[in-house]
């Protein structure tokens, strides 16, 4: 029995092993931001620069802080129901990465869902955001703590399974 | 006439050299930004080392398999950026890597730490190469016994007498 047994058992845990990290997404690293303060920051409002936005701009009710660039294909993805939301009367706002502010306005043609827009061309506030691949997404609740972070284009299925419970949720505390 | 013309060139020359110097400033020509193979310049030796470690232990997150030393994308040459800049500031090497992990997690650590949910990363080898000796020495013990048993059996007694017939 164990002369069998055993390396069977020990094959089919390696095996089992094997299997499950295929399914593990590796792309996606957990946040070290979750629970925490949001960091802060100080950069200039992207339509409109004498304005000066800093953290305690996040704070005062929930909020989606989303991160996007002109450049980035899977942000023109995710953008149409970035504007649904808004309708929806979600306040989402925006840090603008790694862009100039000509290319930025063109992509807003088709739509804009953000309160306000942080400016950031050299992506030093992206940097304090730990943003890796955009887009990225927070949920910041009222007191200006992450409770969330999604990276790579938001869909249908996770807002409606994921943002939008714990939009309310937040709401409700 | 000839003289407007003239004037009209230089303002032309000027106002495409002005925009061309616009967009290189806020197009993606920053001061942070390192890319590889930049020659750096340093104070003093200590920070050169620093700086060199640091970025051949810190991991690219955007390309996870590459160091930040090696990674052509855009935000490793931001980051490079950023360790040389806290470097030249005098941050010190914990300073740096704390800095780094508060952001982007324990990821960016090609050399994770010791904690209880790593446990198994640091010990998992040791661990296989225990059960591995256990099994070897499993193994000799058995053949020891088949070398030391010179009895045959029974059955392998008739064995051997079908096989003498057969001949």
């Amino acid at each position: 029995m164990l002369r069998y047994g055993l390396p069977l058992v020990v094959m089919v845990a390696v095996l089992g092993l094997l299997f499950v990290g295929l399914g593990v997404d590796t792309r996606t690293l957990p946040s070290p931001l979750v629970g925490r303060d949001a960091p802060s920051f100080q950069m200039e409002e992207l339509r409109d620069p004498d304005r000066v936005l800093t953290e305690e701009d996040l704070k005062g009710g929930v909020s989606l802080f989303n991160v996007f660039a002109s450049w980035c294909y899977s942000c023109r993805a995710e953008h149409p129901y970035l504007v649904e939301l808004a309708k929806q009367g979600v306040t989402i706002y925006g840090l603008n990465y790694k862009d100039t502010r000509r290319d930025a306005e063109d992509y807003l043609r088709s739509g804009d869902p953000y309160e306000w827009i942080g400016f950031d061309p050299e992506g030093r506030v992206g940097i304090e955001w730990g943003v890796y691949g955009t887009p990225e997404t927070f949920i910041v609740d009222a007191d200006g703590v992450i409770r969330y972070k999604h990276v790579g284009p938001l869909n249908p299925r996770l807002i409606e399974e994921k943002i939008m419970p714990l939009v309310a949720e937040l709401e409700a505390e | 006439m000839r003289r407007g013309r003239s004037v009209g060139f230089v303002v032309t020359v000027a106002l495409v050299l002005g925009l061309w110097g616009a967009a290189d400033l806020t197009g993606s020509a920053s001061a942070g930004r390192i890319p590889v193979g930049m020659p750096l310049e340093f104070e003093t030796d200590e920070q050169e080392e620093q700086y060199r470690r640091l970025v051949r232990e810190l991991r690219c997150t955007v390309c996870q398999n590459q160091a930040l030393d090696e990674s052509n994308a855009g935000l490793a040459a931001d980051l490079r950026g950023q360790i040389y800049e806290m470097t030249l500031d005098g941050a010190e090497r914990e300073e740096i890597v704390d800095f780094m992990v508060a952001r982007y997690g324990d990821f960016v650590l090609y050399r994770p730490p010791f904690r209880t949910d790593t446990l198994m990363l640091w010990i998992g080898p040791f661990l296989l190469l225990l059960a591995g000796i256990l099994v070897w020495l499993q193994v000799i013990r058995q053949r020891q016994q088949m070398a030391q048993s010179r009895e045959l059996s029974p059955e392998e007694r008739a064995a051997l007498e079908r096989m003498e017939r057969d001949e």
